[in-house]
């Protein structure tokens, strides 16, 4: 009787293992009439406001696109998957969606997760998408594309805006970045070589960890010793905010110059946001544009989820427009297997060109090394609100 | 068979078994096509937290002093055997480049512990955790900000960013961390290792030097005055642990093929959260060690289905497993309730 008693409880102990993991397993079926999209982002921890817009701007797209009958005649399921801007959980959530049977990835939105899904979706030859990788090595495979500037352009970008600005060419430049996160460096590295060839004058360059990512006295006082009437800031918009703050509290009143992390700023909860007053930002879309197509996005965002899109949001969305204009042109069908769909895909996406985009002023094409070609846009925060700058 | 050994060693038999039941079950399925490509790739990093959890166990539960820097030691081991196999890439093949790489993220890790441990284990009171907590913090700020590359020239290292010339490789760049680690970890090699582990602490555990070792955690003075020398078992259980950690470090770095310096990866909070595992799964209880880490590092895995009720019901769920192992109500009512099962087991 003890023995049947021992026998009974391993077998339930075996049986509730399995049914763990075969729980997990079961849904695999792929059906043929549909595309599946996933996405992957951070919807928790410190960057969960970019991965939350991703979620809610690509549900938008997809929600327009099956309304108007689908990508050539088939609807498309979504599902998105949270990574918390964490490389390890990245993969976990990418294998979570494989067993969905998702067949293109809109995603990661943050840089070190891309890279290491990017390994995974290279291996299984899936398309994939990154509204905003921005690391080089992010579409280092031909199987993946970014819709965003990569680092090293976008410090590119903001020096030759810099030195063909009237206003702030002259000025003495400041740099305070991020040495512990891949983003910040990259800028940072190719603004200064950058500058350096167009003759901008950089007289501080100083750093910070995420672990100082506090306190910038010791930074602002030497950009003010130093007579900086213009600080280069490549970093996220949390920082940012603390940064000009403490300017303010010290009484040093330079212009700002932030990327596209800076974007997300006029959010920030007890910020006093008139401190942002003549930041200019590198961003490739600006909420207050007038035109139709942004007009229609920013109110159909603002009543899914009560706030402003940021561009990261605004990036997704174009990266799924971008997916069904790849898909048309190639003919591409749910029922082609996942491989071969990622092939016709990456070479679809060097023949597109996508116009009447949220986050260029023309058109976006891309080359077969991934990189997006388009024009950068600045704007310039008056009154609360971005404004293109000239 | 079972009924011939002692307590002790029966405990061990029935740990390994759990280990290598659990593999043989995946590996059935596997086989069978049921497991699904996430609890797959659930797996290795299941097993290298595991392993983070045992060896911190050796240093909380039978050495009796608090490490909150296991991370650190995991960040020497995944750093150290990375940049052997980025840099040995096509020169040697995988298995091999695989074993050294893990050699030397063992070792390093090891002699890091024993250089932590000459000033720190000869002093009374919980000065490890400080001194291990900030060796963590340190570790992982310089390898964020190192620089290290090899060209025509030679090997350069820096904190600022330089140019190789001509033919080269950056091996560690910056904040961007070692690219291109070649993916080497699986789950066979992870739970060899696991129960490597195992075996080297439970025979420890059971050794004359175990039985030092936590007489020390018991009674210092009676320890000292029986003519145990303290500084040398310190030693020896916290290097072990080190090296172990560095293992783990090893199947980490060789899991996915970017490795950054960041405190996702390596910051307090991750000894901390292997910490958790390890007390929740009982101090000192090497197999509650295995099963903590499995079910709170698959957890908010398998919460995915809830979106972002996860996180809540992952809170919870710590909670809960507290209460349940150490309010004394609980304890009543577990002596009370499943004595009887424990019962059938120990036969």
């Amino acid at each position: 009787m003890k023995k049947l008693h021992r026998v009974l409880s391993v077998a339930t102990a075996c049986a509730l293992a399995m049914s763990m993991l075969a729980g997990c397993g079961a849904a695999k079926t792929t059906s043929s009439n549909t595309f599946k999209i996933g996405g992957i982002g951070p919807t928790s921890g410190a960057a969960a406001i970019y991965g939350s817009d991703v979620r809610d701007a690509i549900q938008i797209a997809v929600d327009e696109i099956n309304e108007k009958g689908g990508i050539n005649g088939y609807q498309i399921e979504y599902k998105f998957e949270d990574d918390e801007h964490n490389a390890e959980k990245s993969v976990n959530a990418y294998n979570t969606l494989k067993d969905w049977g998702m067949q293109m990835l809109v995603g990661c939105v943050t840089s070190a997760p891309c890279i290491a899904v990017s390994e995974k979706t290279h291996d299984d030859g899936m398309f994939q998408l990154t509204p905003s990788g921005t690391a080089v090595n992010c579409v280092q495979y031909d199987n993946a594309f970014r819709l965003c500037f990569s680092d090293p352009n976008q410090g590119k970008a903001s020096a030759q805006y810099i030195a063909g600005n009237a206003e702030l060419k002259g000025s003495t430049i400041a740099i305070i970045y991020d040495s512990s996160t891949e983003y910040s460096t990259g800028i940072h590295d190719s603004f200064v070589a950058e500058a350096g060839s167009l003759g901008l004058n950089i007289a501080v360059d100083s750093s910070f960890t995420v672990d100082s990512a506090t306190d910038f006295s010791v930074q602002l006082q030497s950009a003010k010793d130093a007579g900086a009437d213009l600080i280069f800031l490549p970093i996220y918009y949390q920082e940012a905010s603390l940064i000009l703050t403490q300017a303010n509290t010290m009484g040093y009143d330079p212009t700002f110059f932030g990327v596209d992390g800076m974007d997300g700023i006029l959010e920030v909860e007890n910020f006093d946001v008139s401190l942002a007053e003549g930041v200019y930002l590198l961003t490739p879309f600006s909420a207050t544009a007038e035109d139709e197509l942004t007009v229609n996005f920013v109110n159909k965002f603002k009543e899914k989820t009560g706030h402003v899109p940021n561009q990261f949001g605004a990036d997704a969305y174009d990266a799924v427009y971008a997916i069904k204009a790849v898909a048309e042109l190639k003919n591409v069908t749910p029922s082609m297997a996942v491989s071969e769909m990622g092939a016709t895909m990456a070479a679809g996406m060097t023949e597109v060109t996508l116009d009447n985009v949220l986050t260029s002023p023309t058109t976006i094409t891309w080359t077969a090394d991934g990189e997006p070609n388009k024009d950068p846009r600045a704007v310039i925060i008056q009154g609360g609100v971005y404004v293109l700058a000239e | 068979m079972l009924k011939k050994l002692s307590k002790t060693s029966r405990r061990d038999y029935i740990t390994y078994g759990i280990v290598i039941a659990f593999y043989l079950i995946v590996q059935l399925f596997k086989v069978t096509g049921l497991l699904s490509s996430h609890m797959e790739g659930l797996l290795v990093p299941l097993t290298y937290y595991s392993l983070a959890a045992v060896s911190l166990n050796l240093t909380v539960g039978i050495l009796g002093e608090l490490s909150l820097g296991h991370a650190g030691f995991m960040c020497i081991g995944a750093f150290s055997a990375s940049l052997f196999s980025v840099y040995t890439k096509g020169l040697l093949p995988g298995g091999l480049r695989f074993f050294i790489a893990l050699l030397i993220g063992t070792i390093l890790a090891a002699i890091f512990g024993f250089l932590i441990g000459i000033p720190v284990l000869r002093l009374k009171g919980d000065y490890l955790a400080i001194v291990t907590l900030a060796f963590g913090e340190i570790i992982k700020n310089i390898l964020a900000a190192v620089y290290f590359g090899y060209d025509e020239a030679g090997l350069h290292i820096s904190f600022k960013s330089f140019q190789l010339q001509g033919e080269g490789k950056m091996l560690i760049n910056g904040a961007m961390g070692i690219q291109g680690t070649p993916t080497d970890s699986n789950f066979t090699i992870a739970v060899i290792l696991l129960l490597l582990a195992l075996v080297i602490i439970q025979h420890l555990i059971g050794s004359r030097d175990g039985r030092a070792i936590m007489s020390i955690r018991d009674n210092r003075i009676a320890a000292e005055s029986v003519g145990i020398n303290i500084t040398k078992y310190k030693m020896l259980a916290f290097t072990i642990s080190a090296a172990i950690a560095g293992s783990a470090g090893v199947l980490f770095s060789h899991n996915t093929s970017t490795l950054t310096a960041t405190s996702t990866y390596f910051g307090y909070n991750v000894s901390i959260m292997i910490l958790v595992y390890v007390v929740l799964g009982g101090i000192g209880n090497i197999r509650g060690s295995i099963i903590a880490t499995t079910i709170l590092y698959a957890l908010p895995e398998l919460l995915r289905g809830l979106n972002t009720y996860r996180m809540l019901i992952y809170s919870i769920v710590l909670i809960a497993i507290m209460l349940f192992n150490w309010a004394p109500k609980a304890i009543e009512w577990r002596k009370k309730n499943l004595s009887s099962i424990k019962g059938r087991f120990a036969k």
